[in-house]
């Protein structure tokens, strides 16, 4: 949330200006975390910015030796810049990154590493191994691989499944690859593979040409919540509700409800929660509060929301 | 005159050869429903593009529509989602809805012709701001997430996108009244004849009395309106608005001005072209859908060929002028 960001920038300027000329020294114990991810363009970005919004605030007030910076950017070159700006003017102790892009990101980081800062990178890694401290990511093998493995023991003999990929990315690639890893050798059908560009608009225009094209459509991976929306306008309109299911990803409020509500169109969903970035910000600040080690690899698990667990995976306050 | 005939034919040649060549690949292409939706998906961008043929013809150029578009689906939805609570679930809501996006559209127009006109920036540069602006307004206003339509309006309003006569949706229908309108206000009205000469050459069109600022100012608050028109049609669609809404539908919309035969540099306009040139742009993707002919990955490569040959079909006739 640049904007919440923007209003505390010149008031934060000016107390630090303060500080400096009565000669604050910091607490020992006191850290600046700075913390720079995309900013919030698509459904699962925007809850990804709710949730760090959302963890600084609460954080702010647990530890107030802690101060947090939080920067969005809208490519990979602001990206760049918002990180020299915390290292320049902000002196920050540790970072917690979002890569926007991994390739453009990686010596920036690398910088910031050299100067014996902690690194946080989440989600997306870098294009070189060994920068970061610590990592925290989804599973994407996993977000492939259990939606396959549910279309595998769930579909019957024989049904025929589409697939909306993403943007073309090495993300998309490797879910992709595990969703069809999970069906081979068994007796479901891929039909077809498009990319929907993790968008509803771009879901919307490709599920209604699926439609077209094919008279018999069983089941539609659709490998993102936001995606799901368009496909399931598209099936709405061609009145073929009765013939398919839909599973998404990633755990939209929305889709989440229905799940809860038992919709037969959507029988189940497959997390890649926004929530990955509290984790990062959170285990970040123990590094500089406790003496427990903080450094690694974090993966989260992906799950299969299903009518059952629902509730425990609904936000109805998130954005997304 | 048979040759320049020709040239002028272009693009409706190359639609005609895509028609065909969609219908050999896959017999699913001519059926009424795939036409219908191919055609109902192309309003959004063919009513902006009529606006945009004024104003490229002008002279000028908006980059912000896209964004404009989001925005405005935005706000309709947040003032159509607060007015239910006074009026009600009803037409009325969707109705006042409407008004929101048209006035709004109007305005946003007006705001980038007076800039452009009144305080003299190149139109690149307004419009290359208020892309900007309206894009971080309208994802400001969602919280970063989407903003939807509350579901009871939501059941009114979706014939708006999905109804009709048979199967010509009210989409379909009203690009097809606003191309006509267009086509018509173009060749035959005094603000057609004016907007053709500010951008052959805007001294002498000054020279000749016309008041150049202000028929400027008006393509700019017409072409607004038409994003508000566009985005009436688009929010029954799927419902919402997010920061993710109506990406580079600007430079869509400018390729299908362009592909239709009318002059980037500007002075003359042709809207039946724009028609005919965002129609080449939607059917270009449903036959990839439709079809295994190459790699997703080529999708754009594809278009952006079928793009340049349209244009080059026509280069030879600017020559030849």
């Amino acid at each position: 949330m640049k904007r919440r960001n923007l209003l505390k920038l010149p008031m934060a300027a000016a107390a630090l200006s303060l500080m400096a000329g009565a000669g604050f020294a910091q607490d020992e114990e006191g850290a600046v975390i700075g913390v720079s991810i995309p900013s919030a363009t698509h459904g699962f970005m925007g809850g990804l910015n709710w949730h760090a919004q959302d963890t600084i605030d609460r954080l702010g007030e647990t530890y107030p030796n802690i101060e947090f910076v939080l920067s969005t950017a809208g490519d990979a070159a602001s990206q760049v810049a918002d990180i020299e700006d915390m290292l320049a003017t902000r002196n920050i102790d540790g970072l917690v990154v979002l890569p926007f892009e991994s390739e453009p990101l990686t010596d920036p980081v690398k910088m910031v590493k050299e100067q014996g800062k902690f690194v946080t990178v989440v989600d997306r890694g870098l294009a070189e191994e060994g920068i970061e401290d610590l990592y925290v990511a989804g599973d994407n093998t996993a977000f492939g691989r259990v939606a396959g493995e549910y279309f595998r023991d769930n579909l019957d003999a024989g049904a025929k499944i589409v697939v909306l990929r993403g943007i073309p990315t090495t993300l998309d690639n490797e879910r992709v690859e595990a969703f069809e890893a999970a069906l081979e050798g068994s007796d479901k059908e891929i039909l077809d593979m498009q990319h929907g560009n993790w968008n509803r608009d771009d879901a919307f225009n490709v599920m209604q040409d699926y439609l077209a094209k094919y008279p018999e459509i069983d089941a539609v991976w659709a490998a993102d919540d936001d995606m799901a929306i368009g496909v399931l306008e598209a099936i709405a309109q061609a009145g073929r509700e009765e013939e398919m299911v839909v599973v998404g990803g990633a755990g939209m409020k929305d889709i989440v409800k229905r799940i809860m509500d038992g919709d037969p169109q959507l029988p189940v969903n497959v997390t890649y929660p926004p929530a990955l970035i509290s984790s990062a910000i959170e285990m970040t600040a123990l590094n500089f509060t406790s003496s427990a080690p903080m450094t690694g690899r974090y993966i989260i698990g992906s799950q299969l929301i299903t009518p059952e667990n629902a509730e425990q995976f609904y936000f109805p306050d998130s954005p997304f | 005159m048979k040759r320049i005939d020709l040239h002028v034919l272009g693009p409706l040649i190359a639609l005609i050869a895509l028609f065909i060549l969609g219908a050999l690949l896959n017999p699913a292409f001519l059926a009424p429903a795939n036409l219908s939706n191919v055609l109902a998906r192309s309003a959004f961008i063919g009513l902006i593009a009529v606006g945009m043929t004024f104003v490229i013809t002008q002279g000028g150029l908006d980059l912000s529509v896209g964004s404009m578009a989001a925005f405005l689906a935005g706000i309709t939805i947040m003032a159509m989602n607060a007015l239910a609570g006074f009026t009600g679930e009803n037409w009325g809501t969707i109705l006042l809805g409407m008004g929101v996006a048209l006035a709004g559209g109007a305005a946003a127009g007006f705001v980038n012709g007076a800039l452009i006109t009144k305080a003299r920036i190149e139109a690149f540069i307004v419009t290359l701001g208020t892309m900007g602006i309206f894009r971080s307004l309208v994802t400001w206003l969602a919280d970063g997430g989407t903003l939807s339509l509350d579901s009871g309006l939501r059941s009114i309003y979706r014939p708006v996108y999905y109804g009709g006569i048979g199967w010509i949706t009210w989409p379909i229908i009203i690009f097809a009244i606003v191309a006509v309108l267009g086509e018509w206000v173009m060749r035959h009205t005094r603000f057609g004849r004016h907007v053709e000469a500010i951008g052959s050459n805007d001294r002498v069109a000054r020279y000749s009395a016309v008041d150049v600022e202000r028929v400027r100012l008006m393509t700019y608050v017409l072409l607004g309106a038409l994003v508000g028109l566009a985005t009436i049609l688009y929010v029954p669609r799927l419902g919402s608005a997010s920061g993710s809404t109506g990406v580079l539908w600007e430079l869509e919309a400018i390729a299908a001005v362009i592909i239709g035969g009318t002059a980037l540099k500007g002075g003359r306009g042709r809207v039946w072209g724009t028609v005919v040139g965002v129609l080449i742009l939607s059917m270009i993707d449903n036959i990839l859908n439709l079809t295994d002919l190459v790699s997703p990955y080529l999708n754009g490569a594809i278009q952006g060929v079928i793009i340049v040959l349209a244009v080059i079909l026509q280069r030879e006739k600017r020559a030849a002028e």
